[in-house]
Order: structure tokens, then C-alpha cells, then sequence
């Protein structure tokens, strides 16, 4: 049984973890006033995951994730305009549509090189955009998708101004997606997904379907875009073209990035970090902070983002460069 | 009808100029440079600020373009770009991303959000027609220009390439970077003048294309879809690849612009996916390469 415990133990659910999601689920209520924040933070969470499924579990660069992101927020925002205000109704139906859509774009992703899948996926995302854009009469264009009220969640609790509701509703759907992703990425599917990214070759030649698997995750991880990105239309009751913009889909990468890449935390973290960040920084300069993103970036990759993560690298110079 | 043949023509040959210094990174070391676009603004500014500023004429302003921008890629090549050759993928688009950031904030400090105006001399303002009903052609002098200096500077692209001696180090670099550093090539060496050279160009480009593009501190994010599409499509090994695959670019967004201005971005955009869906490694390939 030993060998088997040992296994095993890596996809256990462990002490701080269950400490860490009880803290998060209590923080809407112990910090009332930071609701709204705490709620941006499990949105961007959230759509920071499901980057990670395919950027760091799949091994495929997408610049363009924004895509599946609007695409669900507008899915949600049009269906609680026009025909029903339920909130589970309209998460479904994102997920559903941006899998789909998911499905279409992953013919593409499997073909060409690193340079091709980032300029179809950023070339996906600003059709979009621009169809956003253009067709007025349903998105309402450059004004943004207004006048969306959403029904009272499970028939019971309403959203508030103060977005406690809201940040409890977002975190309980990050807490279902993060539960089910885990199970995902620690079963055998997942371990064939970290097979391909570190050698396609070596993937394919011990039998590994490697299309129909990076088809699949790319599909559900643009299903679970499409949550993030409903949970927000849902929540602040108002989708604009702002959902599918480029900036989007490099800061969800950032944030993966600082967070790391190839474990779900990563997002977590990455998210609250990213947010509170632009916070503060915004706060002191409101117009430039973007200078001190960029340098940070280039800082980040000059150091090697890995040691981020792992601070005991911080002490052994040069070693994790070697390492890889 | 030809009005827009020849808008077109001249709105992708300065995209070539803009974006064949990035098909030569991309190609020679394999480097996801989303910063181009950031040189061509150096460039673009530096010729506002010295027409503006010091009054100087505009064909003056031309070369110190070129020269700030090439010595702002050097600079940076052999400090910050020069270590991340071999890094993944992912490290270079953070990197790079980092970098257009910084520039565009910094330009936003240092000059201000407003869209930048330049005046153009006398002698270029004006405009030539031809021809008269559905075959009229009118020609901006400027546009004329634009493609007269492009024109040039391609032909004198091509000959550098394939008839002296540094162009053959180049190809041989490019085609294989380890068999060239064998046979005794300074691939390192190449590399920072070619970056240098492709940097200027894009601030060339950028100078050029203050009038027609529109010059403000979001230049490098607004174009830089382009010039990854000149380079994506028009395939990395060779200089009448993204030649072609600019003038494509540009004839289509013209057109495409004047003729149904609803979906004028689309057509671009899906074209892209379909070539490069059709054909991932850009259209113009050229076999035998690495």
C-alpha cells in the first residue's frame, strides 16, 4: 500500500488547502467592504485557470483568450436580457457556447507553430471584437450591452450593491471548476496532457491521440473562459467590447505567469496578486501604471519566472537556468 | 478602382519596410519579437519632435529616424534580447509585451496621449490624376513617394541579400545557425546588425507612415497585429515573401475599408486564419531551409 499512498499523495487534497478555500469563501463576509474586489478576484481567477489548462498543462501559447471570455459574458448578458434572468441558466449556456466555439477554434490550434497559434487565436479574438463591435442592433456596440438585470440567484438571494452575493456566487463556481479541474489534471488525461507538452513527439510515438486531446482541453478550457466570463457580465450586470480586448488576454497570461504555470494555484494566486497590484499601482499613478507592468514583465523574464514560485531558488544562483 | 490599387500599394509597402526587419528575427533566431512596433515609433516620434521642435526639413528627419532607431535596437539587443534567444517562447511574448508597455506608457509621459500631426513640405502635398471615370487614378504625392522610397529601399534590400558578402552570411545564418557558426561566422555579430538594420527600418517605416497611419503612444499595440500577419503569412526565409504578403495586406484592408466599411477589419483577419490554417508555415515557403 505504501507505493500506492505514494502515488497517490500528490493529487490529495491537503491542509492548506482546505484552509486556504475556507479563507477565501469567509473573505466576502469577514471584508463586506472589499466584496467587489474579492469577486474581480475569483472572476480572473477563474478565466486565469482555464489559460493554465492549455498554456501550462497543454503547452499552447494563445494570445487571444479573451475570445471565449467575451464570448461568454455576452452569451450570458444577452440570454438575461432578452429571455431569462436566471444566473445558473446563463452560465450553462456561456460555458456551452464558448466550448463550442472552443471546439471550431481547436481545429486551428493544432496545426502550424508557436508564431501561427498565437496570430490565430489573437486574429480570433479581434474578429470577435470587431463583430462585437459592428453588430449594434444585438451587442449594442461601442456603448456595451446595458440594461442587464439578473434574477435573484437559485431563487433565493439577490445580488446586492455591496457584491457579497456576487463575490460568494463567483467564488463557489471557482471553488466546482477548481474541484473538478483538479481531478482532471491529476488523472491519467492530465498526465498524457503534460506528456505532450513536454515532448509531442515522444507523446504521439507511445500512442498518445495527441489531436483529440489537445482538441478536448482546448474545448474545455474555452468552456470554462466562458464562465469567467459570464460570471462577470452576470455580476456587474454590464458586458462591453472592453471583455474582448488584447489587453485582457496578455493580462490573464501575466497573471498565470506570476502566479506560475502547471499547477491551478498558479491562477489563484496569479489573480490576486495581478489585481491588488493594479490596485495600488493605479492608485498612485492612474495613467502610467502600465510602465511599471511592463517593467515588472521584463524584470520577471530577465530573473526567470520560475523563481518567482520557488523561493529557494532566490539563493542558488544560475542553478534553475541549468536545470531546464 | 485604381485609386484604391495604388492606396493600397503604397499602405503595403511601407508595411514591408515596418515589418521586414521582424520577419528577420523571427527567422534568423526564432525570436517572438512583439516589440517591433515600438521602433517604428521611436522613429515616428523622433521626426515629429525634430520637424516640430527644431525645424528641421522632413527628408533631414528621414535618416535620423533611421539612425535612433537602429541605435535603440542595438542597444537593446545586445543588452536585453541577446539572453533570451534560447528561451521558450512564452518568456519572449512576456518580454516583449513588457517592453511595448513600457514604450507606450513612456511616450504618454514624456509627450502626451494626443495623436501627433506632421507637416508635410509643400512639395508633397499635392495630388496627380490620370484617366478619367471608373479607371481614374489619383495619385497623393506623398503616397508616390512613399512608394518611390520603399521601391528603393527594397532593391537595395534584395542586393544586399544575394550579391554581397554580409547578405550571404545572413542566408547561411539563418538557414543554419549552428553549420554557420562552423564555417566561421560571427552569427552573434550578424545578428546585432541585421536587428540594428531591421530596427531602423521599422523607424523609417514609422516616419514615413506618421502621415498615413496616425502616430500616437498606442502605435506599437495598433499595428502590431499587422506586422506579425506580414510576417506570419508571408513566411520567414525570404524578403519577397513578406513583400508580397504586405502588399496583399494592404491592397485587401484598403479595399476592403472602401468597399464594405462595415467589415472592413474582418476580411483582413479572416484571411490570415485561412492562410495560415491552410498553410501554418506562411505562404511563401521556401523548401530546403531549416
Amino acid at each position: 500500500m505504501k507505493a500506492q499512498d505514494a502515488l497517490l499523495g500528490a493529487s490529495r487534497m491537503k491542509a492548506w488547502e482546505l484552509a486556504l478555500w475556507l479563507a477565501l469563501l469567509a473573505s466576502p463576509l469577514a471584508l463586506p467592504t472589499h466584496a467587489l474586489i474579492i469577486n474581480e478576484i475569483a472572476i480572473v481567477a477563474l478565466f486565469a485557470i482555464s489559460l493554465d489548462l492549455i498554456l501550462g498543462y497543454s503547452g499552447i501559447v494563445s494570445l487571444g483568450h479573451a475570445a471565449f471570455f467575451g464570448l461568454g459574458g455576452y452569451a450570458a448578458g444577452l440570454l438575461a436580457k432578452h429571455i431569462s434572468p436566471d444566473p445558473l441558466t446563463g452560465l450553462l449556456l456561456a460555458a456551452v457556447v464558448s466550448a463550442l466555439a472552443g471546439a471550431l477554434m481547436s481545429l486551428t490550434v493544432l496545426r502550424g507553430n508557436d508564431l501561427t497559434r498565437l496570430m490565430v487565436t489573437l486574429g480570433f479574438a479581434l474578429i470577435l471584437y470587431e463583430l462585437a463591435n459592428k453588430l449594434d442592433w444585438l451587442t449594442g456596440g461601442a456603448d456595451g450591452l446595458q440594461g442587464v438585470t439578473m434574477g435573484p440567484l437559485l431563487g433565493r438571494f439577490e445580488f446586492d450593491l455591496f457584491g457579497r452575493t456576487a463575490a460568494l456566487y463567483s467564488l463557489t463556481v471557482l471553488l466546482l471548476v477548481f474541484l473538478v479541474l483538479r481531478r482532471v489534471v491529476h488523472s491519467p488525461y492530465g498526465a498524457t496532457l503534460m506528456a505532450i507538452r513536454d515532448n509531442r513527439l515522444r507523446a504521439m510515438s507511445i500512442g498518445i491521440p495527441v489531436a483529440s486531446r489537445l482538441a478536448s482541453v482546448y474545448t474545455l478550457a474555452a468552456g470554462i473562459a466562458g464562465m469567467a466570463g459570464a460570471l462577470l457580465t452576470q455580476t456587474t450586470g454590464f458586458a462591453s467590447l472592453d471583455l474582448f480586448d488584447i489587453h485582457r488576454s496578455a493580462d490573464v497570461m501575466l497573471m498565470l505567469v506570476i502566479g506560475g504555470t502547471g499547477w491551478l494555484y498558479g491562477g489563484i494566486f496569479g489573480a490576486a496578486v495581478f489585481k491588488v497590484m493594479q490596485d495600488v499601482l493605479s492608485n498612485i499613478t492612474p495613467q502610467y501604471w502600465t510602465f511599471w507592468l511592463g517593467l515588472f514583465l521584463v524584470v520577471l523574464v530577465m530573473v526567470g519566472r520560475e523563481r518567482l514560485v520557488r523561493p529557494r531558488s532566490w539563493f542558488a544562483r544560475g542553478k534553475t537556468q541549468e536545470a531546464r | 478602382m485604381l485609386t484604391i490599387l495604388f492606396d493600397g500599394i503604397a499602405y503595403g509597402m511601407l508595411l514591408f519596410i515596418l515589418a521586414v526587419g521582424l520577419s528577420v528575427t523571427m527567422g534568423l533566431m526564432n525570436f517572438i519579437n512583439l516589440a517591433h512596433g515600438a521602433f517604428a515609433m521611436v522613429g515616428g516620434y523622433i521626426t515629429v519632435l525634430l520637424m516640430q521642435r527644431l525645424g528641421l526639413p522632413f527628408l533631414l528627419c528621414l535618416p535620423a529616424a533611421f539612425l535612433g532607431a537602429a541605435l535603440i535596437g542595438a542597444l537593446l539587443e545586445r543588452t536585453l534580447y541577446r539572453p533570451l534567444y534560447h528561451r521558450p517562447h512564452l518568456d519572449q511574448v512576456l518580454f516583449s509585451i513588457g517592453l511595448v508597455f513600457m514604450a507606450i506608457a513612456s511616450v504618454d509621459y514624456f509627450i502626451g496621449s494626443t495623436q501627433q500631426i506632421l507637416q508635410l513640405p509643400d512639395w508633397l502635398k499635392g495630388r496627380t490624376e490620370l484617366g478619367s471615370g471608373a479607371w481614374q487614378l489619383g495619385m497623393g504625392h506623398y503616397r508616390l513617394f512613399i512608394i518611390a522610397v520603399c521601391l528603393a529601399l527594397t532593391v537595395v534590400l534584395q542586393f544586399i541579400l544575394s550579391r554581397t558578402r554580409f547578405g550571404s552570411r545572413l542566408r547561411a545564418s539563418v538557414d543554419d545557425q549552428r553549420v554557420a557558426a562552423g564555417l566561421g561566422i560571427n552569427v552573434n555579430q550578424v545578428f546585432l546588425s541585421t536587428f540594428a538594420v531591421g530596427s531602423g527600418l521599422a523607424g523609417l517605416g514609422g516616419a514615413l507612415g506618421a502621415e498615413v497611419l496616425g502616430l500616437d503612444p498606442n502605435f506599437p499595440l495598433k499595428f502590431m497585429v499587422y506586422f506579425l500577419i506580414v510576417v506570419a503569412v508571408g513566411g520567414t526565409s525570404s524578403i519577397s515573401g513578406p513583400l508580397l504578403a504586405a502588399l496583399l495586406l494592404g491592397i485587401a484592408d484598403v479595399a476592403g475599408k472602401y468597399y464594405i466599411p462595415k467589415l472592413g477589419a474582418f476580411i483582413v483577419y479572416t484571411l490570415m486564419i485561412v492562410i495560415l490554417v491552410w498553410r501554418p508555415q506562411g505562404l511563401f515557403v521556401r523548401q530546403g531551409g531549416k
